[in-house]
């Protein structure tokens, strides 16, 4: 194999190295896997917070029948609690991909 | 009547290309018998008769050669107008394209290894965007990029290896007899 290496002129190997780094810069760039980078936070069709999915904090966002809070953690947000009757965004728990969303529409709010 | 003929006088030139060619040919045909992984991830063993003919011969002649064993490369293996032709006609011509410019960086520090992989990565973009437009209209495709990305600088380091080797075995049975180079 070393004896390959003579074949190698200087730039030869300065241009495996910047191939090498494509393949890398291109694998991050295109394998991501769908994270997450920010929640999108929807009342009345209309966008209330778009929050950084970075440190874990806990917003509040009132809507008619009261407040909805709204957990964020690094990477993921789930609501937490809201005042409507079923719950169905509470129970659809941390939401980890991008794209997901979680709806309690009886309340006209949105996550 | 007299019957006219007439008569092709091939040059010297012309049958260095042929012969090339048919070299390059059998490259593609032998490679197309290798299970592959992945579509469009092959050696691209071809390649390494047009890193030869274009450090011997120049441009015009690793053009000619080239695209020849495009062209007969797919009518051998039944490929000729399908899309695999396509994305081989191509990726050999953003290749040679990028030969035509990357033949005049400096020699003393870049060699058929920075040209290999240099072709094979234009070869991969021209590819990955008749894909994107054609084949596969979706975003999607870009995501094999890292597997050709990876497989351009393996196969383009290889085959810029093998080149170069050959290059200087045939720079040096030529030297002592003094002949005039015919391969």
């Amino acid at each position: 194999m070393a004896g390959w290496r003579r074949w190698l002129r200087p730039g030869d190997s300065v241009m495996v190295v910047l191939g090498a780094a494509v393949c890398v810069w291109s694998a991050l760039a295109m394998w991501r896997g769908g994270a997450p980078e920010s929640a999108l936070i929807r009342a009345g069709g209309t966008l209330v917070a778009e929050v950084a999915l970075t440190r874990a904090q806990v917003i509040e966002v009132a809507g008619p029948l009261g407040t909805t809070r709204i957990e964020i953690a690094p990477g993921r947000a789930r609501v937490a609690s809201d005042p409507g009757p079923r719950q169905y965004c509470v129970r659809q728990g941390w939401l980890e991909r991008a794209g997901a969303v979680a709806i309690c529409d009886y309340d006209s709010l949105n996550y | 009547m007299t019957p006219s003929t007439i008569e092709l006088v091939p040059a010297a030139e012309d049958r260095r290309i042929a012969r090339h060619a048919a070299a390059a040919i059998v490259l593609t045909v032998a490679e197309a018998a290798i299970p592959l992984p992945l579509p469009g991830v092959k050696p691209g063993l071809a390649n390494i008769v047009t890193l030869v003919v274009l450090a011997r011969w120049g441009w015009r002649e690793a053009v000619w050669v080239a695209l020849l064993r495009v062209f007969a490369g797919s009518l051998l293996l039944g490929q000729f107008l399908a899309p695999g032709f396509f994305l081989s006609l191509s990726g050999a011509i953003a290749s040679l394209l990028m030969l035509g410019l990357a033949m005049h960086l400096p020699q003393r520090w870049f060699g058929p290894v920075s040209h290999s992989i240099l072709a094979a990565f234009a070869h991969i973009g021209a590819q990955l965007v008749v894909a994107r437009l054609w084949l596969v209209p979706h975003d999607g495709v870009f995501y094999l990029m890292p597997v050709f990305a990876a497989a351009a600088v393996v196969f383009g380091l290889g085959n810029g290896l093998v080149a170069a080797r050959l290059l200087h075995e045939l720079g040096r049975a030529r030297a002592p007899a003094g002949k005039s180079p015919e391969r």
